[in-house]
């Protein structure tokens, strides 16, 4: 039993996933009008058969974990730092704030032109400056680059939400342990960690749903490439379906990219869900 | 009880947090730099950049060149409209799965918030195709519809961590008084819930005023707010970089201002129930 | 929050208001953001004197996100543009599926018959005009006077592919930053694909053969792109597989460019206020290999009205004011003959003025030499010159301009690159029914 709320939101909802499997069903490309009809599995077969299917997944994969491994590491040890006293504390904390407010696209706009440029970007004058040569960060490191870019934007996310659960803290524990002798390292180890793990759980599930979608980053700067370097799945979802002008394969695209999403939702659930328990 | 922390310890965590909290911010102050300066000059070496003349060119030509306002207006509306009639159907149903959790009620959670992860390429022409024959395209109506639905999983799930860190015992006690439903929402659970939903607000609001893919497939001139405006800016012929750092300016200093005015609210619900 | 809910729907309502009142017809312009359109929109008064009961709307957009945005909507009948900006590639699919606005009717100050019959032709499906040039393209070498006279050597107006390479090896000095030769290498189909597609014609490669078999594993492409990959490694910018005519361009206008083969609109550019090089530059013909062919393109942005238009009139009246010969004329009083939008009408290439522009003929003659029915050495059953006319090309293009753009990068082996893009297009074609 749901209640009528809940019926609402699930209706809400239901629409368009039922319209994307209906249309993953469908032959239907835009420039085609005239070639209709049910086509069966076959936009789900061209859509996993195609060569650039395998690359995608696997680089979903990594820039979701390349971009947990910098935020949730960072965000530990920035939260670590700006929980110490120092002066102006409120000031660094806008700062740090700061990237979760800007826009993808002018992320990535600026990333690629005014700092990863390996002629004009302000890398290759640093580079320069001493001596070196600018380096081809799209070009070398397309995926990485991409990384950075992303993980850019939500460090001030994982390092305000851990930030606030250190707060939380309860001093007196930290003193005691401090006064029992305990080295800096284990004080992290047995309290600190423990108890954060809420925290960085809450980090790892919601970037995990933001960052497996990400695409304005890659349509902005690599297009995916060069090649497949840096083409995960949303990516190969919007070549099908705009570029292409592929409705049905579009749409089966889609279909798969959910699948894999409550794969990885499960397995994630599996391992750190219990930590959301109270 | 304060720690004592000598002089020289706080010196140091100073020049550290300052170092990189200037590091991290160091992107938007250096995009603010070049959208003062003449296209020749954006495109020098650093020493360049800092040491040529300040102007106004390029905000003079963005602002020539696009209507501002009036993506700036379209934004607010979008992002606003869609938080609220978000909340407005999120709320009672975040309440039910909170204090009525049914059986698969984290399995429901898990699934909407997963339906999140899929390509919004993917339905776009299926969506196009409702909007033309409802007459939404490029109307304000129909985009805060869709920023709605985008939205939905992401402010349900804030709320349900919310909710229901809120003792059910109070509520209890409130039915017990012969509160009734409505009342018990009223005056009981709205009050302890408002940093929640103020929080779940905040971040919906960014998340709304950053969306770039519905927000430019959908609109043509006169509903599409800034990610549009950004989008005629980013790869034009010839130099461009003060221009578009004028241009990025324009489109993130609202929501900037707005996000670290509201700073304390934001963080607050962004902990998603994770701090005790 | 219903009193917000409220004051929203009020605001919605005021502004549907304001727009009705405002004027008699509204239409809208979708158009990329290149020079000449950004120019046209600041030389608006002039049209709204001479049609003071239309306004225009402008929606500008980056070349890519408008032929998107353009595509979704003129294929579902959306209704959201009156006037489109498009190419030569996609006036004759969309021309022969009825989605546009036939232009045999516009006034005659118009003159149909000064259009420059190669651009006319690419843009007529069956007798019928469906899209107006606002301007045209070809492209054509672009090189530095000072460091070719530095070099001791001279720019034929006709080179061969290797002059390039000589030239390109003689003014390459990495250490002062000059690199002899910039080409495209931004992976897509208008972008390093165009580049190659043409280069490609001057080395006798071709896309598909009579029977829509996909080239790629035949000796011309390799030998393509094999003297590509040697020319930019050797002489080209660093990240080169990341620049496309807008990277490009900024590079040369800042001087770091020996030579760079690209569209012919880019003189007025590379002449122009942003440049260092101004007056440096010299122009010579995309160059040959002796087969007949030259590696040069044929482009034009044009000016159409989808069919659904509900304004078709006021559209048309747009479209006739932006591309006829006294808007040349508009521009040129106010910007000077050298902004004027290029390489549509057959009277610019006759006046004196136009002329003098440093780089009038060679666009012109450019322009001539490209023939989109005979586009290479062999006979091909495609029409287009860096494209091919079908609808699948925007797929298939992008995904093949990846491989080669990794194959630019170092990141994959000259043979793999060409292995797989012919794979992949065989495949693409098959589901496509081109191959039985």
């Amino acid at each position: 039993m749901v209640s009528p709320a809940v019926a609402v939101l699930l209706i809400w909802m239901i629409v368009p996933l039922a319209m994307t499997i209906w249309f993953s069903f469908q032959q239907y490309n835009l420039l085609y009008p005239d070639r209709t009809g049910f086509a069966g599995i076959e936009n789900y077969y061209y859509f996993i058969t195609d060569f650039r299917f395998q690359p995608a997944i696997w680089n979903t994969l990594r820039l979701v974990l390349g971009v947990l491994a910098i935020t949730t590491i960072g965000g530990i040890l920035l939260a670590l730092l700006l929980d110490q006293p120092f002066w102006g504390q409120g000031i660094v904390r806008l700062l740090v704030l700061a990237p979760f407010f800007v826009m993808p696209t002018v992320s990535a706009l600026v990333w690629q032109n005014m700092f990863m440029d390996p002629v004009n970007g302000l890398f290759a004058h640093i580079a320069k400056a001493f001596g070196g040569d600018g380096y081809d960060f799209l070009g070398q490191s397309p995926l990485m680059s991409i990384i950075i870019m992303v993980a850019w934007q939500w460090l001030p996310f994982a390092t305000l939400i851990l930030l606030t659960a250190l707060q939380s803290l309860d001093r007196e524990q930290i003193e005691a342990a401090e006064m029992d002798g305990a080295s800096v390292w284990s004080r992290f180890i047995y309290i600190i960690l423990p108890h954060m793990t809420r925290a960085i759980t809450v980090v790892i599930l919601i970037q995990t749903i933001f960052i497996l979608s990400v695409y304005a980053e890659i349509l902005v700067t690599t297009n995916g490439g060069p090649g497949t370097a840096s083409l995960n799945l949303p990516f190969l979802v919007y070549l099908a379906s705009i570029v292409d002008n592929d409705v049905g394969m579009g749409a089966a695209g889609g279909v798969i990219a959910i699948i894999l999403a409550n794969i990885v939702a499960f397995f994630l659930m599996r391992a750190i869900g219990k930590n959301l328990e109270h | 009880m304060p720690r004592r922390i000598s002089n020289s310890q706080k010196t140091m965590t100073t020049v550290a947090a300052w170092t990189i909290g200037v590091l991290i911010f160091f992107p938007i102050l250096w995009i603010f730099i070049l959208s003062f300066k003449a296209e020749g000059d954006a495109i020098g070496t650093p020493l360049h950049v800092i040491s040529s003349a300040w102007t106004f060119d390029a905000y003079g030509e963005v602002q020539g060149r696009s209507d501002y306002f009036k993506h700036f207006w379209n934004s607010v509306v979008l992002s606003l409209g869609s938080t609220l009639i978000g909340l407005a159907i999120a709320i009672p149903a975040a309440w039910s799965m909170a204090f009525v959790p049914g059986k698969r009620t984290k399995d429901l959670l898990m699934w909407m918030l997963s339906t999140k992860m899929m390509p919004a390429a993917g339905v776009l022409v299926p969506i196009y195709l409702i909007f033309r024959d409802l007459g939404l395209l490029d109307t304000r109506i129909g985009l805060v519809a869709i920023l709605t639905l985008v939205n939905l999983p992401i402010i349900v799930w804030m709320l349900y961590t919310y909710f229901k860190e809120i003792p059910g015992e109070i509520l209890e006690a409130a039915r017990m008084d012969g509160a009734s439903l409505r009342s018990e929402i009223l005056y009981v659970l709205t009050p302890m819930a408002i940093p929640g939903i103020a929080s779940t607000m905040l971040l919906n609001i960014i998340l709304a005023w950053n969306e770039a893919f519905w927000t430019l497939r959908l609109t043509a001139a006169s509903a599409a707010p800034l990610t549009a405006f950004i989008a005629s800016y980013s790869s034009p012929e010839g130099l461009f970089y003060a221009k578009l750092s004028a241009a990025s300016v324009m489109a993130i200093a609202p929501i900037l201002i707005m996000g670290w005015f509201s700073q304390k609210q934001l963080v607050r619900g962004l902990t998603f129930g994770a701090v005790k | 929050m219903t009193i917000s809910v409220r004051a929203l729907m009020g605001a919605c309502a005021l502004s549907a208001l304001a727009s009705v009142a405002a004027a008699e017809t509204t239409i809208t312009v979708a158009t990329v953001n290149n020079g000449d359109m950004i120019r046209m929109q600041t030389l608006m008064d002039d049209f709204y004197a001479k049609n003071p009961d239309i306004k225009v709307e402008w929606v500008t957009l980056e070349e890519n996100e408008l032929r998107q945005r353009v595509t979704t909507d003129i294929a579902t009948k959306g209704g959201q543009f009156d006037v489109l900006t498009i190419g030569t590639y996609e006036v004759p699919i969309w021309g022969k599926q009825g989605w546009l606005v036939g232009l045999n009717d516009l006034p005659a100050e118009y003159d149909v018959d000064d259009l420059l019959p190669a651009i006319r032709g690419g843009l007529t499906v069956d007798g019928t005009l469906y899209a107006s040039p606002f301007y045209g393209e070809s492209s054509m070498v672009m090189y530095r006077k000072d460091l070719m006279e530095a070099a001791g050597l001279t720019m034929p107006d006709a080179p061969t592919w290797a002059d390039i390479k000589a030239a390109a090896a003689a003014m390459t000095n990495k250490d002062a930053e000059i690199y002899g030769i910039c080409l495209r290498g931004k992976a897509g189909w208008g972008e390093n694909m165009a580049f190659l597609t043409a280069m490609s014609n001057s080395f006798g490669a071709k896309w598909f053969d009579e029977n829509w078999q996909p080239q790629f594993d035949q000796q011309p492409w390799k030998d393509t792109v094999s003297f590509y990959l040697d020319l930019m490694n050797n002489y080209g910018p660093p990240g080169a597989a990341n620049n496309g005519f807008n990277e490009n361009l900024s590079l040369f206008q800042q001087g770091k460019c020996g030579m760079w083969i690209d569209a012919t609109v880019a003189a007025s550019f590379v002449t122009g206020a942003d440049s260092t090089v101004a007056d440096k530059v010299g122009f010579a013909l995309a160059p040959d290999n002796g087969l007949g062919k030259r590696g040069n393109w044929l482009w034009a942005w044009s000016l159409g009205i989808p069919a659904g238009s509900q304004k078709v009139d006021a559209a048309k009246a747009f479209v006739n004011w932006a591309t006829n010969k006294e808007y040349l004329a508009l521009v040129a009083s106010k910007e000077g003959w050298a902004n004027v939008p290029p390489g549509t009408r057959t009277s610019l290439y006759s006046n004196e003025e136009y002329a003098k522009v440093p780089f009038a003929k060679m666009t012109i003659d450019s322009i001539n030499a490209a023939d989109p029915n005979a586009p290479t050495v062999d006979k091909v059953p495609y029409v287009g010159v860096q494209f091919v006319a079908i609808p699948e090309f925007q797929g298939i293009g992008t995904a093949v301009g990846q491989q080669l753009s990794a194959v630019l990068a170092g990141q994959t082996s000259l043979e793999e690159g060409l292995a797989a893009a012919q794979q992949l297009t065989v495949r693409e074609m098959t589901r496509a029914g081109y191959i039985k």
